[in-house]
């Protein structure tokens, strides 16, 4: 059973400067007694008792302003920050997407990326090998997988990266923003593929600031402000509350109907 | 529709620092063995990369360096090279895997950092791969070994002293045994050797994360802990002369000694004191038990210092 418990959980950043990441002002410090210094570590606190509950089928959408604290959520919710105060137990198999590039070595060739990205993503070896050939198939990248990495333009790397990252069976799937900066034309492609990861996958938690893909993947919502959670509930409401404004309502006709919302929904929401 | 419970109850959850969660730790990690040992093997390929012939640079660098200090210290100390320079080169290739370990083991945690911050995988996963990355380069140079005990093999394989001198009852605390079937002793000893290697660098690791200057540290002291351990001197020449005999304690107390002597004497037909196990299982034991219960402690906030 895939589950996220979160009990009031709060995380605190240390922040060691130079000075005090050193020995030399512990050790020099007890010496000479207080001179009056600041003794403690200055500490951000990136969030504060948040508690939730996520089970499988869950599709969280995560808004908030840049630093409300989204980022560190989901590295809670992925196990890679333990919470310093209250209690967190994550039980399946994480798939964290934080960043595209993390774990691509730029001097080994694509298809050797396309192993070790899996490796990480707590696949198995075999595992990769069995869907190099798929990947190679979406990515359009063809005998490019044989060269190295460095000779790859941005937008190759991305195509890999989601490649990859798409072909994985996570649990627990943690998404991070990065995923949209694909160009329009690969991202229609990626997207049919990002929605059959999503499926696949037992929960979903994505950050992201384009309603659309919000709207497209999840159904609940989380509002995050200054390291708490502001709001909780039907993804709509939420965005609606942390926009001010309908969700439907900016969006493109072609947009609205891949949702599945008929154009007319928003401009009868717009009236209320 | 889905919808974020709000539990009234805390969750049943682990407690974070608890030895259980330490010891689990450890234990995915080495299930995770393809990751890690995929990961030492590039750092390997990395740094030799689009070199002609790659991988082989570490034998060779490896091989100047021990046979040129073996031949210089043989002639200093007025030994023959046939007793000198397998002692230097096999001595030079097991400090080079401790004292890679203890630099390199240091390093594991503040190297890893972007993966750390973005991936929830186990801390041993970083430890494990330092650990078999060096692992990696000591078969590198273990060729060395090969090569040179096939050379000398005829010198070593009967009782010898370093000296050259002929081994009777009046030199009985210098002569060798030779090789023998007590070469296999180096397996364990080498397994030993890893097993040390690893609680070094979750211990050292951690502790290095949170105070950036004990790398420094160690790294001022290498050089010093190098000439300090009988690697390219040989404790015999220190029991010539009576006049000598406190040097003895020098070796005695170094542990680095008993590390490099238990890999080190069997595979070049040296006596092994029994001490030499006493001792390096004894800091095995204690190592471990230290590296647990900062692990304990400390294994979450890693991913808080990197």
């Amino acid at each position: 059973m895939v589950s996220i418990d979160v009990w009031n959980a709060s995380v605190d950043f240390p922040i060691f400067d130079a000075k005090t990441r050193s020995l030399k002002k512990t050790v020099l410090g007890k010496v000479g007694g207080k001179i009056g210094t600041e003794q403690r570590v200055p500490i951000i606190e990136a969030l504060h008792d948040v508690t939730m509950s996520l089970r499988e089928g869950d599709r969280v959408g995560l808004v908030g302003h840049n630093g409300a604290g989204k980022s560190t959520l989901l590295r809670l919710l992925s196990g890679i920050y333990e919470p310093t105060r209250g209690q967190a137990s994550i039980v399946g198999k994480i798939a964290p997407v934080f960043d595209l590039g993390v774990g691509m070595d730029p001097e080994i060739s694509g298809l050797e990326n396309i192993i070790i990205r899996g490796l990480y993503l707590g696949m198995t070896r075999k595992q990769m090998e069995k869907r190099t050939d798929e990947i190679a198939e979406f990515t359009e990248l063809g005998d490019y997988l044989q060269m190295p990495l460095r000779t790859y333009s941005t937008g190759m790397r991305v195509r890999l990266a989601l490649g990859v990252v798409t072909s994985i069976d996570p649990e627990i799937l943690i998404l991070d923003e990065g995923i949209g900066a694909v160009d329009a034309a690969f991202l229609d492609k990626a997207r049919n593929r990002l929605n059959d990861l999503v499926k696949r996958s037992g929960i979903l938690v994505f950050a992201s600031h384009s309603d659309e893909f919000l709207m497209e993947l999840c159904d609940t919502g989380l509002w995050m402000e200054e390291g708490r959670i502001r709001r909780q509930g039907s993804l709509r409401e939420v965005i609606t509350g942390y926009k001010g404004r309908d969700p439907y309502e900016n969006m493109s006709v072609e947009a609205l109907e891949r949702l599945g919302v008929a154009p007319v929904l928003s401009t009868g929401s717009e009236e209320t | 529709m889905s919808t974020i419970d709000q539990p009234e109850l805390a969750p049943d959850a682990r407690p974070s620092r608890s030895f259980a969660r330490a010891v689990d730790d450890i234990r995915q990690g080495l299930t995770q063995r393809e990751l890690w040992s995929h990961l030492a093997w590039q750092d390997i390929k990395q740094r030799y990369r689009r070199s002609v012939i790659g991988p082989l640079w570490i034998t060779i660098s490896m091989a100047v360096t021990s046979i040129g200090l073996g031949v210089v210290y043989g002639l200093l100390f007025g030994n023959p090279i046939e007793y000198q320079l397998p002692y230097v080169t096999t001595g030079f290739i097991v400090w080079s895997f401790i004292s890679g370990s203890l630099t390199e083991g240091m390093d594991t945690f503040i190297s890893n950092e972007g993966l750390i911050k973005h991936l929830p995988a186990p801390l041993s996963v970083y430890a494990l791969r330092t650990v078999w990355r060096q692992t990696l380069m000591f078969f590198h140079n273990v060729l060395i070994y090969v090569v040179v005990l096939a050379i000398f093999f005829r010198y070593l394989d009967k009782p010898y002293t370093m000296n050259g001198s002929v081994c009777g009852p009046h030199n009985a605390a210098m002569c060798h045994p030779g090789l023998s079937w007590s070469w296999f002793l180096a397996v364990p000893g080498l397994l030993v050797l890893a097993l040390n290697a690893l609680w070094l660098a979750l211990l050292f690791g951690i502790i290095s994360t949170r105070y950036r200057d004990i790398p420094q540290v160690i790294n001022s002291l290498i050089n010093l802990l190098f000439y300090m351990t009988p690697i390219v001197w040989s404790p015999d020449s220190l029991l010539t002369s009576d006049r000598h005999g406190w040097a003895k304690i020098i070796f005695d107390l170094n542990p680095l000694y008993h590390f490099v002597q238990i890999v080190r004497a069997p595979l070049t037909g040296q006596q092994l004191s029994p001490a030499s196990w006493y001792v390096v299982g004894g800091i095995t034991i204690a190592g471990w038990a230290l590296a647990l219960v900062v692990m304990r402690n400390y294994r979450a906030r890693v991913s808080y210092w990197v």
